[in-house]
């Protein structure tokens, strides 16, 4: 490796990353590659990257669907609630259980998060239409599972393609019965990403649950002047407990967890709250905004990926509420940090100057750039499989140095990316893992923490840091050598 | 025996392509000794009625539905020989009648049906049937949909007979579904082989017909006229030829059906313009109607 600079390099492997395409598809990718600077104010979004258009036929994107979107997002966490995957029986197996959204329950009787419930498609209702056959799973699933909250049907492609109206039969049955029975059409053809998907979902929240369309039985929302809710945390391996526990800690009454490990009536009692904390900006700043429009509820966003996030992002909720607040945040702050440093103590002078690169979805390739840098790591890429402009805007003030930015970035780009840049560690989704792994390269699945976790908070920086080190600073690499290293070894 | 020739009708909805079919292939079966199944491929299961002397036929899917999937069915229940002249006892030609079936107005896919029910024909053998001359599908309204396009696919009808009438609708329809068949002509080999004008007794209709035809490339391979005695024979559920086989219509219908087995005029069609279809109405004496200046104008107006 030359003396050249890390900027260098990083604009010299898009170059030679965009040769390998024909022309039209490199004036394309083009636009969704750049190496972004920090506080660049000349930067329209990092790295200038164009972003949620469609993917270029032929590659091999890592993007899921609106269906993804809605059903494995957005509504596949509530954990009272039954969610029909309605249409032909693989979008719903294939899709069962996979984010390990964790809650508290017993599943099959109050709680049905890694069921799968499909209306289980066959010819004849492509043919003659799905609508008698929705209405009969409405009614087994009440039957069979009595104390259901509600059921959303989540709508695969076919029932767009064949027009089914699933508003008018989950009307009906509503209506019949006095459940909350919502449809969503989030057809998996709709919409360049599952980016659409969140969105859908988020407009049927609006539509479905807000404004006593939910029966309370009459129960009156105890409010305080202390509520909030979390906002876009899914509890992947019990993320939002280690976040609740924080905010619960300065004094705050966290009402609702969205999605994960959350129940209908939460969702309808968070109209009543203070404050909104949205963590997952993209997957739900939608219905944050709807609240505050609607309601008058301001919302923040916050990161509780590292100590120092963390502790930004305390104080900057903290703000809102009163003195009493303020000074239990500081005292949460204080009892937290003899922990913070013993986990850097031991932990950063194992991983100080690793280099890594990342490419997830919503909100961590921004989020969790922080809390690799408190453990002395360096993010050199980073990227989002759905995001939108705004999000590339936000990723600007979450990166420390030089950053390579890429926007769906697909299977071959990855691979370049990381051949050139030779980062120590890559962390990204299922898909790409076990091609880094087989090149000898430690490797982090970040979207369900490789059935690690929680990541969220105080605890869990002490699960992540101990996680990093276990990837990168495995013995089994000494059994192993990335191909560069094989080759012409300086 | 000679090879199996798959045949197809379209046409507009309403123009008369299930009745003009029927008793062409009637005709067919009669006067000719063609063994022949017909294959409706319309969810309103009207096209094997007259050979049937029934209402309407079960369906493939309608069968299917009830005993679970399409593979739980078997051929015979879906395939009715014919009955009175055409069943397969008499010494004439026999017809064997099956209907694709479909969904309620509204609802499901008819399209992905007529696939299904002409997967299930296939596998099952149905093509295969002994002394079989011709198969004959009887297809809905347009190609709406790439299901509608089923019979006209690769393996399927080579030759397509539109049924049309000198009204600007049916020419345009006409025009439409020969868009369809050039999409599939070069990859799976169907040609059009004629159309075959029902008449409604329009103004100059067997003109525009017969130009109709030579911008695309094709003939108006028969001119059938307008005669009641084809709604008399119907409310009895007869073709013509069966009902009353001397009657003027009877003979038409032989002629068409002669023509028919004898046709090996087969092209790919070269449909028209918009602009160029309008103009072709203009050039038979309805340029009154059609000038610039009257168009959105009333009667009385112009």
């Amino acid at each position: 490796m030359g003396p050249e600079s890390l900027e260098a390099r990083q604009k010299a492997a898009i170059e030679e990353v965009l040769k390998a395409y024909p022309e039209k598809a490199a004036k394309n990718r083009a636009k969704h590659l750049g190496v972004g600077g920090p506080e660049d104010e000349s930067q329209k979004t990092c790295g200038n990257v164009r972003s949620n258009k469609k993917t270029v036929p032929g590659v091999m994107s890592q993007r899921g669907c609106a269906y993804a979107g809605s059903k494995g997002v957005v509504w596949g966490p509530v954990k009272d609630m039954v969610h029909i995957s309605h249409g032909p029986v693989g979008c719903g197996q294939y899709s069962r259980a996979g984010r390990r959204n964790y809650y508290i329950g017993t599943t099959g009787v109050d709680t049905f998060v890694t069921m799968n419930f499909t209306s289980d498609f066959q010819e004849k209702d492509i043919v003659f239409g799905g609508d008698k056959k929705l209405d009969k799973c409405l009614h087994e699933i009440d039957e069979l599972f009595p104390l259901n909250n509600g059921i959303t049907v989540q709508s695969e492609c076919p029932i767009g393609l064949i027009g089914d109206d699933i508003n008018a039969t989950s009307k009906m049955y509503a209506k019949k019965t006095g459940h909350v029975i919502v449809p969503v059409n989030c057809e998996g053809f709709r919409g360049v990403s599952q980016s659409l998907g969140h969105h859908i979902a988020n407009d049927t929240v609006r539509d479905y649950v807000f404004d006593g369309k939910v029966d309370t039985l009459g129960e009156e929302i105890a409010v305080t002047d202390y509520d909030v809710a979390i906002i876009g945390d899914y509890n992947i391996g019990g993320d939002a407990w280690s976040s609740r526990i924080l905010l619960e800690e300065m004094g705050l009454r966290v009402v609702a967890q969205w999605s994960g490990d959350a129940t209908l009536k939460e969702m309808v009692a968070t109209t009543k709250v203070k404050l909104n904390l949205l963590h997952c900006y993209r997957s739900m700043n939608y219905i944050s905004r709807h609240m505050e429009k609607e309601y008058g509820i301001p919302w923040v966003e916050y990161n509780f990926f590292g100590p120092s996030q963390t502790v930004k992002s305390l104080r900057k909720i903290a703000a809102f509420f009163d003195e009493s607040i303020q000074a239990k945040c500081e005292e949460v702050i204080a009892k937290y940090q003899p922990m913070v440093d013993a986990v850097t103590e031991k932990f950063r002078p194992r991983l100080e100057g690793k280099q890594v690169m990342l490419f997830v979805g919503g909100l961590r390739p921004r989020h969790v750039i922080g809390a690799y840098e408190d453990l002395g790591m360096e993010v050199i890429g980073t990227g989002y499989e759905f995001a939108h402009d705004d999000d590339y805007k936000r990723t600007k003030d979450e990166i420390f140095r030089s950053t390579v930015i890429y926007d769906d970035v697909n299977e071959y780009e990855l691979e370049a990316f990381v051949k050139k840049l030779q980062p120590d560690l890559v962390a990204s989704g299922i898909k790409e893992k076990y091609v880094f792994q087989k090149m000898g390269l430690p490797y982090r699945q970040m979207h369900s923490w490789d059935y690690s976790g929680p990541y969220h908070g105080y605890d869990g920086f002490a699960i992540f840091a101990a996680d990093m080190d276990l990837a990168i600073n495995s013995p089994v690499w000494a059994h192993t050598k990335a191909p560069w290293d094989k080759v012409g070894e300086a | 025996m000679a090879a199996l020739r798959q045949i197809a009708f379209y046409g507009k909805g309403g123009i008369g392509k299930s009745t003009t079919s029927q008793n062409t292939l009637a005709s067919m079966a009669y006067y000719f000794d063609k063994n022949i199944m017909i294959v409706g491929c319309d969810p309103k299961a009207d096209s094997t009625r007259l050979i049937l002397h029934e209402k309407a036929q079960n369906t493939i899917l309608q069968l299917a539905a009830e005993m679970g999937t399409v593979e739980d069915l078997e051929l015979e229940d879906a395939l009715k020989p014919g009955a009175g002249i055409f069943a397969p006892e008499n010494p004439h030609g026999w017809i064997q009648c099956t209907e694709s079936g479909g969904p309620e107005p509204g609802v499901g896919c008819a399209g992905r049906g007529v696939i299904t029910a002409i997967n299930f024909l296939e596998e099952e053998g149905a093509y295969e049937a002994e002394g079989l001359d011709f198969v004959s599908y009887d297809v809905l309204g347009d190609v709406v949909c790439g299901g509608f396009a089923m019979p006209i696919r690769e393996g399927k009808a080579q030759e397509i007979y539109i049924v049309m009438s000198g009204e600007m609708m049916a020419m345009y329809a006409a025009n439409n579904i020969s868009k369809g068949i050039l999409k599939y002509a070069n990859t799976g080999g169907v040609r059009l082989a004629g159309l075959i004008c029902n008449a409604r007794m329009t103004d100059f209709e067997y003109d525009l017909a017969k130009a109709l035809a030579t911008d695309l490339g094709t003939h108006m391979i028969h001119f059938v006229p307008r005669n009641n005695i084809v709604q008399r024979a119907e409310i009895r559920r007869m073709t013509v030829v069966e009902y009353s086989p001397k009657a003027d219509q009877a003979i038409e219908y032989k002629e068409l059906a002669r023509k028919i087995i004898a046709n090996d005029f087969k092209i790919i069609p070269t449909p028209l313009e918009m602009d160029d279809l309008e103009d072709l109405i203009m050039k038979f004496g309805l340029d009154l109607e059609a000038d610039e200046d009257n168009i959105g104008k009333a009667e009385a107006e112009a």
